[in-house]
């Protein structure tokens, strides 16, 4: 299963962290940015993640985005998921970067829980996923359409 | 009351203000967070649902990324969740999957409203309640919830489908009773024709088999005709991931899979199915010559890849291929070794295994002199990982591949004079280890420590501190063996071993200790024979010494034991000693000392010499003996003390008189005494020594040792830098008393050491930097690797591949000119202790539940077809017919299958899923009501037929599809 998924930027911030796998602890590895560019994408992550896990990363300008998983998954096809991922929020965001990141956190966890749940893949295809993240975003508008004007009336009434 | 309220909602921080204020702040990230934090704390108070899910989702934000507490709003998150609006249920459900955990209070609140809006119309908010189920589910949720995800697992709707695919997982791990009533559906999803919730409970069913894979060997046939009918990739991988855990369970399994995988690995444009097929293959189903072959194939196809990932990968899975297909290794040996100097950290690390891998007896001389070779031009980080890998491969099943220790000893030295060596703990053991172990190794020790502890280079390195550690142990432990004792007594006195901690300084003054006595001895003994003493002289001493046997009566045993041998006169106490001996004198040609050996021998211990030696280290020691660390003190005042009784008792040599006393044989005595104390061999303990120690009676070893902490508290462990680099004699000015007294000696030996500098560099020619030099490491260390040109590195390679191509290639051992010394082994309790895995019970639980309904719900239903008696008989009949047919239709095709089992009534719960599956439709929606309660029954009634439950769960490995 997938442990953890991770997004941070160059300087080691953390944009976004997300722990499937309660005993994964929150240590980043801050190692990362001093790894040469064309060097394989797979760090030796026993040491901070427990047994059996592994750590993937990829880059992309300013952002590294990081998969730790254990033997269950494939290191390819994790590569490949971080490239879903990526794509998604390219589609989502138009050219995504990492101001998008910063400031639509809930929809990046939004995209990220379609496509990770509890630790297993459930979605490989960025079109699916943006397909619910949109209805899931017309459903929180309408809540809040609906609901805001009705409470504010009722309390002018009140007063 | 409304007032406030709307002042809140109106003028309330979004989460995106929140996110806008902290980048243009400029109070400080900690400062402005433990504000926002208070803002939250205000704001989520509010009767306002709205207000509160907006303060929670702010802090939801802040604890995922900047680690701020929010336990304190579980209740609140519990009160969101319950939300009539989407978007404020979203956000109290998003809080609660990220900060509930098994001791979260609330948790029992949650029940009623995960259940409500698991059946929820709306398929959005059924996700949000999987999901958090998925994260924070605990026993009683999984236990109160499975009815709703056995409904879910059905669903019409993929969307929610999918997701409680996923959910079955948590649910199974924390309540595997769940499997008494989800499994049937979620292997109906095995069949589904919608490759999301295929892809969903393959994943599933590859998380649990591999916990236990033998549960699930049952449903081979299924994942069988995945594996042969799927086209989605992600699918494929996670079948193989399956049947590599399957496959080792049931050869007829692994044969009948193999042939699909390869088609797979040959027809595949995906690079990660086909990495997973060469993993499956190499590491499940290495028998299958054929299918190793293709393997390599590929894995060479991705070496030569320029992607290093994939080169990583093939690397890594060549890895796996090496223990039990050498040749792999072989084929692809020049890209392995090649790859050592790759510029990429994982590629390097894992070719240095690869060629670790490869290390032979008949290799393993060339393979580790190329490999420290390469270690001199490497980075740190690399370079120790190279040394730390030869040293566990040498040291493995106490140094089984090492034929030749002399070698493996300096190889050891070489080592420890790599520039950035780390390894120094490793080396220490490893001396020492030899030492102990190896009778035949020890004059190459000796001399190795010779020339480590003569080096005043090495004493600046602090990584090679322990490994002098060991070399000054090794010398004072086996001086005999020694060319020259004088040397190494000088060595360990040395001005500039003052740069050592204490820990490792008191090793040395207990090895000048051991010298000292060894060459005084050695001097006697040899007097003794010129003085042509009466044979009747041991007797005397003997009986002299009966008479004071109440001042010697702690060491009288030992003297007893021992005297016999150690009197003979002429003969040093061990008489293999001088062969040996003789052995380096001649092996060592070249050392610069071989010519002067034999006039050693018989010049070696004059009396000249002896005193000289006695006053050296008397010059050295008074400093210290005002030492300030009590172990230094203890040993420097052991050494005085002995040299003052020389003086005193022993004029005869100190006043040169030639011939001894009579009365002199008392101090004589004492002297053997000492030497056989240290002649007393050491051996290798074994780790579990302790355990066989019986425990005495009345002994209790639980007491409670808490106070004992009190009385520990003061201790300190003593600082090493107590003690100067600048001056060893620092000591004397914390002790004025002792300063007049002192200052003659101290002139003395200032002016002794700079002489004795004098004489060793005349003597080596070499080293000795100053003693006022500051004794940092930087300036007196050789300067570290000096990178050569890629020219050079690139021949090296070549010489490499070479080199190993040959010693690989040829498999015929080389005859060693002498046969392997013996290596003292323990019993087979020293090997490391099996460290047994305990097994979660819960997985237990787990797996037993999975096996009733795979296997033991047959027994059931069998037991209630067939009546009375006949029951126990029936049941391996039974299965043997089941085989039978079984056994037919695997020549069929799997569709025809299903067909041609059907009119077996009897046989419906064999273990089949898919008929399971026809036999859920055939009941309709009456199933799905009743389940839980039938299954219910069924568990007791299978613990009420317990006898035919055993016989149907001994490992019955169906044989369908086979």
């Amino acid at each position: 299963m997938i442990k953890a998924v991770m997004v941070m930027n160059t300087q080691g911030k953390p944009r976004l962290a997300k722990f499937y796998d309660y005993e994964v602890s929150l240590a980043l590895p801050s190692s990362l940015s001093s790894r040469a560019e064309n060097v394989s994408n797979f760090v030796e992550a026993d040491a901070i993640f427990g047994l059996d896990s592994r750590l993937v990363y990829k880059h992309y300008a300013t952002l590294y985005f990081v998969f730790v998983f254990d033997s269950s998954e494939n290191e390819l096809a994790m590569l490949d998921l971080i490239q879903v991922f990526v794509e998604t929020l390219d589609k989502c965001f138009k050219n995504v970067c990492e101001l998008d990141i910063v400031f639509n956190y809930g929809k990046m966890q939004t995209i990220l829980d379609e496509i990770v749940f509890g630790g297993q893949v459930l979605e490989t295809s960025s079109a699916e996923v943006m397909k619910v993240v949109e209805e899931i975003s017309k459903l929180e508008a309408a809540s809040n359409a609906i609901t805001f004007v009705p409470k504010t009336v009722s309390n002018w009434r009140g007063r | 009351m409304a007032g406030p309220s709307m002042m809140e909602t109106l003028f309330q921080r979004t989460l995106e203000d929140l996110i806008k204020g902290m980048r243009l702040q400029l109070i400080g990230e900690s400062a402005f967070i433990s504000k926002a934090v208070e803002e939250i704390r205000r704001e989520i108070k509010s009767t306002d649902l709205h207000t509160k899910s907006i303060a929670l989702q702010k802090l939801t934000y802040l604890n995922s990324l900047h680690d701020v507490d929010m336990s304190w709003a579980a209740f609140h998150a519990v009160e969101c969740m319950s939300s009539s609006r989407f978007a404020d249920k979203r956000i109290g459900y998003v809080a609660a999957s990220q900060s509930f955990n098994e001791s979260t209070p609330v948790l029992l609140l949650i029940t009623n409203q995960l259940r409500k809006d698991l059946t929820s119309v709306n398929e959005h908010e059924a996700s949000l309640a999987l999901e958090c189920l998925a994260k924070i589910g605990t026993v009683d949720l999984a236990r109160d919830l499975t009815p709703e995800v056995f409904t879910l697992l059905s669903s019409s709707k993929v969307f929610v489908r999918k997701k409680s695919i996923g959910v079955t997982m948590r649910v199974f791990e924390k309540y595997p009773d769940a499997v008494r009533v989800c499994f049937k559906r979620l292997v109906e999803n095995l069949e589904s024709s919608d490759p999301q919730s295929l892809s969903a409970t393959v994943g599933v069913f590859c998380e649990l088999a591999a916990k236990d894979p033998l549960s699930y060997l049952p449903l081979a046939p299924e994942f069988y005709r995945i594996l042969v009918d799927s086209k989605n990739n992600w699918v494929l991988i996670k079948v193989l991931k399956i049947f590599a855990r399957l496959a080792p369970l049931e050869p007829r399994l692994a044969k009948k899979v193999t042939e699909p995988i390869c088609e797979h690995m040959r027809r595949t444009g995906a690079k990660s199915l086909m990495f997973e097929c060469v993993r499956t293959v190499v590491g499940s189903l290495s028998e299958y010559e054929s299918a190793v072959k293709l393997a390599v194939v590929k894995i060479r196809e991705l070496l030569l890849e320029d992607d290093p990932n994939l080169k990583y990968l093939g690397l890594h899975a060549l890895s796996i291929v090496a223990p039990k297909h050498s040749w792999a290794v072989l084929e692809n040996k020049e890209v392995v070794i090649k790859s050592l100097s790759d510029e990429d950290a994982n590629i390097k690390l894992e070719s240095l295994r690869l060629v670790m891998a490869m290390v032979s007896e008949s290799n393993i001389i060339e393979i580790s002199r190329v490999l420290v070779h390469y270690a001199l031009k490497s980075d740190p980080e690399f370079c120790n990982e190279i040394l730390g890998s030869i040293l566990s491969t040498c040291s493995r099943n106490f140094y089984e591949i090492v034929m030749d220790f002399d070698w493996y000893v300096s190889l050891l030295g070489e080592m420890s004079r790599t520039p950035h060596c780390q390894k120094s703990e490793e080396i220490e053991f490893q001396l020492i280890d030899v030492g102990m172990r190896v009778r035949d190794a020890r004059p190459e020790l000796v001399r190795l420590a010779r020339s480590l502890l003569i080096d005043p280079a090495l004493l600046g390195n602090p990584f090679l501190h322990r490994i002098l550690s060991a070399a000054a142990w090794v010398s004072g432990e086996y001086v005999e063996f020694s060319l020259n004792p004088f040397e190494l007594a000088e060595a360990l006195i040395q001005p500039r071993a003052s740069l050592l901690p204490t820990s490792i300084r008191v090793v040395y003054l207990q090895s000048v200790f051991k010298i000292l006595i060894f060459c005084v001895n050695s001097y006697l003994s040899q007097t003794e024979t010129l003085a042509d003493l009466e044979p009747e002289v041991p007797d005397s001493i003997s009986q002299r010494e009966n008479s004071e046997a109440s001042d010697l009566a702690s060491v009288r045993a030992l003297f007893e034991r021992e005297h016999d041998e150690a009197f003979n006169p002429g003969v040093l106490d061990r008489p293999s000693t001088d062969n040996s001996i003789e052995d380096i004198g001649n092996a060592a040609d070249g050392d610069g000392q071989t010519s002067t050996f034999v006039s050693f021998r018989k010049n070696g211990f004059t009396r000249e010499s002896i005193v000289n030696l006695v006053n050296l280290v008397e010059v050295a020691m008074r400093p210290l003996s005002v030492s300030l660390e009590v172990e230094m003190l203890e040993r420097t005042c052991n050494i005085l003390g002995l040299i003052e009784v020389l003086k005193r008792e022993l004029p005869a040599v100190f006043q040169n008189e030639k011939v001894l006393e009579k009365e002199e044989l008392e101090v004589l005595k004492l002297i053997k005494l000492m030497n056989d104390a240290f002649s007393e061999e050491l051996g290798p303990v074994s780790t579990s020594a302790q355990e066989r120690v019986p425990i005495p009676d009345g002994l209790v070893l639980k007491d409670n040792l808490a106070d004992l902490d009190e009385v520990m508290g003061d201790v300190k462990l003593p600082s090493s830098s107590s003690f100067s680099l600048e001056s060893p004699y620092n000591g004397q000015r914390m002790d004025p008393a002792s300063c007049n007294v002192q200052s003659k000696e101290d002139s003395e030996a200032s002016s002794e050491s700079t002489s004795l500098l004098a004489e060793h560099r005349k003597r080596h020619g070499l080293y000795y930097l100053p003693s006022e030099g500051n004794g940092t490491i930087s300036n007196d260390y050789p300067p570290a690797n000096d990178l050569k040109s890629g020219d050079t590195n690139q021949d090296d390679t070549e010489d490499f591949v070479k080199l190993t191509a040959q010693s690989l290639v040829s498999k015929k051992k080389p005859n060693y000119a002498k046969p392997r010394p013996v290596v003292v082994k323990l019993d087979e309790g020293e090997s490391v202790p099996v460290v047994l895995k305990k097994r979660d019970s819960r997985d237990d639980l787990l797996s037993g539940a999975v096996r009733d309904i795979l296997l033991g719900d047959d027994a059931v239903k069998l037991s209630s077809s067939i009546k009375g008696k006949e029951k126990v008989n029936a049941d391996p009949l039974d299965s043997k017919e089941n085989m039978h047919d079984m056994e037919n239709s695997s020549h069929r095709k799997s569709s025809s299958r299903r067909s041609k089992q059907r009119p077996h009534r009897k046989e419906r719960g064999q273990t089949n899923p898919e008929k399971l599956g026809v036999e859920k439709e055939e009941h309709g929606g009456k199933v799905k009501s009743k389940s839980s309660h039938r299954h219910g029954r069924q568990k007791s009634r299978q613990k009420a037929e317990g006898s035919s439950d055993i016989i149907a769960e001994t490992p019955v490995i169906p044989d369908f599809l086979l």
